[in-house]
């Protein structure tokens, strides 16, 4: 039983409104300009406002919601919306999960936990369709001052001076121009900007077609873990996925094969059969269906002068992995603290080098992951079908082969191998590593409130010290949070994660990554250590 | 320097020949290849290195 309703979406409608800088005489100048609304955009934007720096966000619709995207949102993604203060509401919305099986036919051959321990603020993942989480976004940026968010503006013109960009921007009620010191390129995969500057955008692109689906339908029965298969009775020789959404809505995703003809299979007489198959008797509707080709590129440098690529516009992946719009966050998170130096004179130019270096590292990351997934999912020659079959063969017979099933390796942060680090003098064991964001672990105040440490961080550079003693004295623009004062580590967690012992100090930078860590609190060697992370 | 070993490490090479020959004894090509398959992944694992890996491709790889 199915009916189809691909046009029912649900779609948030915001509202175009003259802003008075098209009523200047003159282009006026923001000192930063983000070009998209999307979740990267926003992300920036919020952080950008949060840390005191205004910021006028361009998008060239009036709406949100039209189809889905990305749906799941990894814990830093998490983290990093938490801090920017929408964590709860996505956490309330969302639907939580860590587990995943992948089968063979009908037998499951792997398992996986994809945060197998306790004592996280966030989980491993909340699925929560792309809309619901801009909405959020949108929402929270009405809340902030210093946002300034405007509808139906699209970029039509773009540029580039010595320290800032001209810029043309196209509304309803005609053109106008802009000056920026700074453009952010959150525009996507078919961004604007990238084109206006004629940047390459070189990958791979997969032959093999998917399609893409969002049903609602009542199916509690079914647990809430990502299924995929491989080879399923329901979609021979393909493989398809099925995944839980907020408010019984489910994504599935079925390989259709390189040769498909994507006009035929978005007919419905199409596609509701072959969704019927997989839902057997089960009653659904289809809100949202579509066709992709997934492409795994990037441009070459994501820092272009004044024009800085962050998300989808600077590199692109297939969706098995999660790492499109949560690499994207994260892109945001990574340059919003440096901009803000920089644009507060903390820091040099310099320091932009440093996004480049550390998100172009995240980005190659995100790409072979991605892209040894899709040769996983879609092998390109009857030989590798072979392989990938024995490894699927031997999975339940020997753990090495389950580890080599890759359905998609899911998103994780990025331990930035970078000169931001002050390399470690002393062995440190426990999860935290440097270059990496701070583990999170479960704390209490004394007072006796219970929290989590990355909640108690604030947004700047934090040194966290393992009481032993005197309360350190740490240099200008850097907080000290003592961990056995201003918080304590009752669950001994803290300790785990850090390998932390009394004397034991660590730096952490405004996005939450360790950047330095010693034994023993010493002023001159936390000085130099903020130093090298402001890029001096 | 190479790691991998191409010396003889079998005492009785001719057993270990029978055995990888009877292994396939009566399958079909395609039911051998699957098995080569499956073979190489145990033995790759088994030997856990991949310059050694690495290295038994590269020597594979070349022409008769």
């Amino acid at each position: 039983m199915a009916e189809s309703a691909a046009d029912r979406k649900v779609i948030y409608h915001y509202t175009y409104r003259r802003s008075p800088d098209q009523d200047a005489r003159a282009a006026v100048c923001h000192p930063v300009v983000v070009v998209g609304a999307g979740p990267v955009g926003l992300t920036m934007a919020i952080d950008l406002a949060l840390r005191g720096v205004d910021v006028v966000v361009l998008d060239d619709s009036d709406r949100i919601g039209d189809g889905s995207r990305g749906i799941c949102w990894s814990k830093r993604t998490l983290e990093i919306l938490n801090r920017l203060g929408i964590g709860e509401r996505l956490l309330e919305k969302g639907v939580t999960w860590k587990l995943g099986k992948v089968f063979l036919g009908e037998k499951p051959v792997h398992a996986f936990d994809l945060l197998p321990e306790e004592g996280h603020r966030m989980p491993a993942f909340i699925n929560l369709q792309q809309y619901y989480l801009e909405k959020a976004l949108v929402d929270r940026a009405d809340e902030i001052d210093g946002i300034d968010l405007r509808w139906k503006n699209r970029l039509v013109g773009l540029d580039r001076g010595n320290d800032g960009a001209h810029l043309t921007i196209e509304t309803p009620e005609g053109c106008y121009a802009l000056d920026a010191d700074w453009v952010i390129a959150a525009d996507g995969a078919r961004s604007a900007v990238r084109d206006l500057l004629g940047l390459p955008f070189v990958g791979q692109t997969f032959e093999d077609k998917f399609l893409i689906a969002d049903v609602t339908m009542l199916a509690d029965d079914i647990p809430t873990e990502r299924r995929f298969w491989f080879d399923p009775p329901f979609h021979s020789g393909q493989s398809a996925l099925i995944h839980r959404q907020a408010e019984d809505s489910w994504r599935i995703d079925l390989q259709l094969g390189a040769d498909a003809d994507a006009d035929a299979e978005l007919k419905p007489e199409r596609y509701l059969p072959r969704i019927g198959q997989m839902l057997g008797d089960r009653h659904f509707t289809v809100d949202w269906v579509s066709i992709y080709r997934f492409n795994c590129r990037r441009i070459e440098r994501f820092v272009h002068g004044r024009v800085i690529f962050v998300g989808d516009s600077a590199h692109q992946v297939s969706p098995f992995g999660a790492r499109g719009a949560n690499s994207g966050i994260q892109d945001a998170e990574n340059l919003t603290w440096k901009l803000v130096a920089v644009l507060k004179q903390q820091a040099g130019l310099a320091l932009l080098d440093s996004y480049d270096r550390e998100r172009m590292q995240a980005a190659d990351e995100n790409i072979g992951h991605s892209t040894r997934s899709t040769d996983f999912i879609a092998p390109h020659s009857p030989a590798e079908r072979r392989l990938r079959t024995a490894v699927l063969l031997l999975a339940p017979k020997a753990e090495f082969a389950q580890r080599m099933i890759n359905s998609g390796r899911l998103s994780t942060a990025t331990v930035y191998d970078t000169p931001l680090s002050t390399p470690d003098e002393n062995p440190f064991g426990g999860t935290a590593q440097l270059g990496g964001p701070a583990p999170d672990a479960p704390v209490s105040r004394p007072d006796g409130g219970e929290c989590h440490l990355l909640d108690a961080l604030g947004r700047g550079f934090e040194l966290l010290y393992v009481a032993d003693g005197a309360r350190p004295n740490v240099p200008d623009g850097i907080e000290v949070l003592v961990i056995g004062k201003d918080l304590l580590d009752s669950a001994g967690l803290f300790a785990d994660r850090f390998d932390a012992r009394p004397g034991s100090a660590y730096l952490l930078r405004p996005d939450q990554h360790l950047c330095a860590r010693w034994r023993h609190f010493d002023a001159d060697k936390v000085r130099a250590a903020h130093r090298r992370a402001l890029g001096h | 320097m190479g790691k991998l070993v191409t010396a003889l490490r079998f005492p009785d090479p001719d057993a270990a020949y029978v055995a990888l020959v009877e292994a396939r004894r009566g399958l079909t090509e395609e039911a051998a290849a699957d098995l080569d398959a499956r073979l190489v992944l145990i033995l790759a694992n088994h030997i856990g290195d991949l310059d050694v890996l690495n290295e038994a491709i590269a020597l594979a790889s070349q022409p008769g």
